[in-house]
């Protein structure tokens, strides 16, 4: 690597940070214009065209606010959980293709910080870590509601996380692939959506609760407990757990739609800025998923922490591993036994259910009849 | 000593009997009286066991604003303005139990077409109160989308309100002896348009709630409160009617001719959050029964809407002018330029007031909380004795402790919002 392949990285580096910012600002505005519509309200207006700029507006003010350090505080680590909120978040973008790359002096710049053979699982990594900062944010704090959101949130978090782990091994498992630009390359025929249609739906339940949005926003249900594990805070370091959320809403969405939606695949002229196509279909189906994220939280109420910890245990974590065993089937069978004999055992499957579901109203029959 | 010291401090039941310390093993939370869902001011003191409700104990009192008190200096005119304002969320209810109790001291009772329309605001007023439940309870469960349709419907409603009687809230627009003016011109065609749009609108609440499954998991078997112990608490309205009790005192001892309008009293028999969800869904509709009833009544019912006995009735005459409803004009320049006598009786009512033999007598009204009792006394002067509210939301409120006790953090939530307090009433 030359002086230029730095300067292209540090680049590359700089423009995904700063275009990470703007659409979190966007993402934050979006979500506050589609409630609105919901709600039949206008949301915000006065900042910028349609008040485009609210998200800018917030963030100056809370950065000029004073920040509030509460006597009960644990200091050092207090100081330190909005950082580690905010960089993994950062950092787990890193591995997401956003495009296909662009020729820039003569090089080829790929549209993605850096292309991991491991990518899925330094995306798991850096969201496990959003667990740290709100753990320690709730016990630093030294107050009773940031602990109670703390430990609701750290038990959801972990919990979810397998499930979502799951439909990505499922998604692996189908396409073959660890890295993120191997699995769009697996997506070039069809995308996983459709063969892999349950892992996708676990995949988004499980980033719901990973990123603490409603219906799963226990850690900081309003009504509940305040404002969960950032009770305690204020001023810039508020507004670092503000942004590494809806970061990591960005990048839950970023990945749901590397994984499942194709990623930057999509129809586009030939000839034509040949790295434009690419890059709009990545963020219209980002949006596409955001949208589904906010409708969820405009129409449902907020689910009780034991059934929530009931459903992520219970129905999603056996579903997934269901979902991994029947996709490893589909994958490994064929190869073992043959496309015949797999048609075969499915065939035979098939008519053992069908003959249960005939044999089983008859047993049942005769027990009322008896009873 | 130290037991005084302990009960002082309202944590004598979180001490070790023994050794008098805090008990170290479990966690001790203020909910409220600044919490986003405690209904205003109330506060809840819970001791938690991770996020297990081991005992509970309301605190109430941080909204006390000495209305039944105040009632005792001022005319017994003026009382309507300070009861109006205790229970902020039904106030057409106040005035009708505070004025119904003065008028049977009186011996007198209102005029036939002011019985229909008192009838009318105050379902009206049931519903409205309703809806702020279900948007602040919806909201308390996470659905906020519920909250800003249930106000968005209220705020109709008190369109409506403002338009007959010039105030959103605390109207005293029920007097002693009548209410204080007549519908306005187009009310009946507001009301209307009102009875047109609202019955669609609580159908979709049903749509978004009703079979919503996160919205039966946070209800249904949630804060159970059987009938035996709703009976032993004194719990009245919704609450005691999702118990099962058909318990409704429009039915038991009407008042304004209740009687005579056609409606059911809903009951559910599972006694928990979600069926007092039902009871009250249902009586918005059959509000909308009664509003119907009562302004076809008023079509062909003329009449005074005020007693005739000059002294009782209120003297002045108000009318709507280009700043909204006010004293009447010409009224004014007959007192004013016209009648020396007007004046002086204008005076004597306005600063004295009624005079009500002695007595005492307690009315109660079915507010959208239960039983709304007044209590009044009167020594034969121009002043209250003693006026008593015996407010729904301050006796339902005592069932707390026996409704979340060993549930979860998020239930007291839930129970609170199906209890629907307003601490206006409870501190009065």
């Amino acid at each position: 690597m030359d002086a230029l392949d730095w300067a292209l990285l540090v680049a590359r580096v700089v423009a995904v940070f700063a275009a990470l910012l703007v659409a979190v600002m966007l993402t934050i505005w979006f979500e506050r214009k589609v409630i609105a519509d919901f709600q039949t309200r206008t949301g915000p207006l006065r900042a910028g065209p349609r008040g485009i700029l609210i998200t800018l507006a917030d963030g100056i003010k809370l950065f000029f606010k004073e920040g509030i350090l509460p006597a009960m505080v644990d200091r050092p680590v207090y100081l330190i959980a909005p950082v580690i909120a905010m960089l993994p978040a950062f950092l787990a973008f890193a591995v997401v293709p956003f495009g296909t790359s662009v020729t820039l002096f003569g090089r080829e710049v790929p549209f993605q910080v850096a292309d991991l053979n491991v990518g899925i699982l330094w995306i798991l990594a850096m969201t496990s870590m959003g667990v740290y900062a709100v753990v320690l944010a709730g016990w630093a704090s030294g107050s009773n509601y940031p602990l109670l959101g703390a430990v609701r949130s750290s038990a959801q978090m972990i919990s979810y996380e397998v499930g979502m782990g799951l439909a990505i091994v499922a998604v692996l498992t189908y396409s073959g692939e660890l890295s993120m630009t191997g699995v769009i390359e697996a997506q070039s025929r069809v995308w996983n959506v459709i063969p892999q249609f349950p892992a996708f739906v676990v995949f988004l339940i499980g980033g719901l609760a990973e990123t603490n949005r409603p219906p799963f926003d226990l850690a900081e249900a309003e009504s509940e407990l305040v404002a969960g594990f950032h009770t305690e805070y204020s001023g810039i370091r508020f507004a670092m757990f503000f942004l590494g959320e809806y970061l990591n809403t960005v990048t839950v969405a970023a990945v749901a739609t590397t994984l499942f939606l194709g990623g930057w695949r999509g129809p586009w002229f030939d000839g034509f800025a040949p790295w434009l196509g690419p890059l709009l279909w990545f963020v219209v189906k980002v949006v596409a998923v955001l949208y589904v994220f906010v409708l969820i939280r405009a129409t449902l109420p907020r689910m009780r922490y034991d059934r929530l910890m009931n459903f992520g245990w219970k129905v999603l974590i056996p579903f997934g591993l269901v979902w991994v065993l029947l996709t490893g089937a589909v994958v490994v069978l064929p190869q073992e036994i043959g496309r015949r004999g797999v048609l075969l055992a499915g065939a035979a499957v098939l008519g053992l259910v069908l003959l249960a579901s005939f044999v089983a109203p008859l047993v049942q029959r005769r027990r009322e009849v008896a009873s | 000593m130290a037991d005084l010291d302990a009960a002082r401090d309202g944590m004598a039941g979180l001490r070790d009997a023994r050794t008098g310390e805090l008990r170290q093993e479990t966690m001790v939370i203020n909910m409220g009286p600044q919490h986003p869902s405690t209904h205003g001011v109330l506060r809840l003191l819970l001791e938690l066991d991770g996020e297990t409700i081991i005992s509970c104990r309301p605190v109430i009192g941080y909204l006390h604003t000495g209305i039944e008190k105040n009632t005792e200096y001022r005319t017994w005119m003026q009382g309507v303005t300070y009861v109006t304002r205790a229970d902020y969320l039904s106030p057409f209810f106040n005035e009708l139990g505070y004025c119904l109790a003065v008028e049977r001291l009186l011996g007198i009772e209102a005029p036939e077409r002011a019985q229909v329309i008192r009838v009318l605001v105050n379902e009206l007023n049931r519903i409205s109160s309703h809806l702020v439940w279900l948007a602040t309870g919806g909201m308390e469960l996470g659905a906020v989308s519920v909250m800003l349709y249930g106000f968005r419907e209220r705020e109709l409603i008190l369109d409506v309100f403002e338009a007959i009687t010039g105030l959103r809230m605390n109207h005293a627009y029920i007097r002693i002896g009548g209410v204080i003016m007549d519908l306005p011109e187009d009310g009946a065609e507001q009301l209307r348009e009102l009875l047109r749009v609202l019955p669609g609108r609580i159908d979709e609440y049903e749509d978004l709630l009703s079979a919503n499954p996160i919205w039966l998991e946070r209800n249904v078997g949630v804060a159970p409160l059987p009938a035996e112990r709703c009976l032993e608490l004194g719990v009245t309205g919704p609450i005691l009617r999702a118990a099962g009790v058909a318990a409704d005192l429009r039915k038991d001892e009407p008042y304004c001719g209740y009687e005579t309008y056609e409606f059911d009293v809903p009951v559910r028999t599972e006694a928990d959050a979600y069926a007092r969800y039902l009871v009250r869904i249902e009586e918005m509709r059959q509000s909308l029964r009664i509003v119907e009833q009562a302004l076809e009544r008023l079509e062909d019912l003329p009449g005074p809407v005020m007693v005739a006995d000059p002294k009782v009735a209120w003297p002045p005459r108000l009318s709507v002018g280009p700043d909204g409803i006010g004293n009447d004009p010409a009224y004014l320049r007959h007192i004013m330029e016209e009648s020396m006598e007007a004046l002086i009786h204008h005076f004597k009512m306005v600063t004295q007031g009624v005079e009500v033999p002695p007595g005492e007598v307690y009315q109660a009204v079915e507010s959208p909380r239960g039983e709304l009792g007044f209590y009044v006394v009167s020594d034969g002067g121009h002043r209250p004795y003693r006026v008593k509210i015996r407010d729904p939301s301050f006796v339902n409120l005592q069932a707390t402790p026996d409704m979340i006790q060993g549930q979860l953090v998020a239930d007291a939530i839930a129970a609170i919002a199906s209890l629907d307090p307003v601490m206006g009433g409870v501190d009065r």
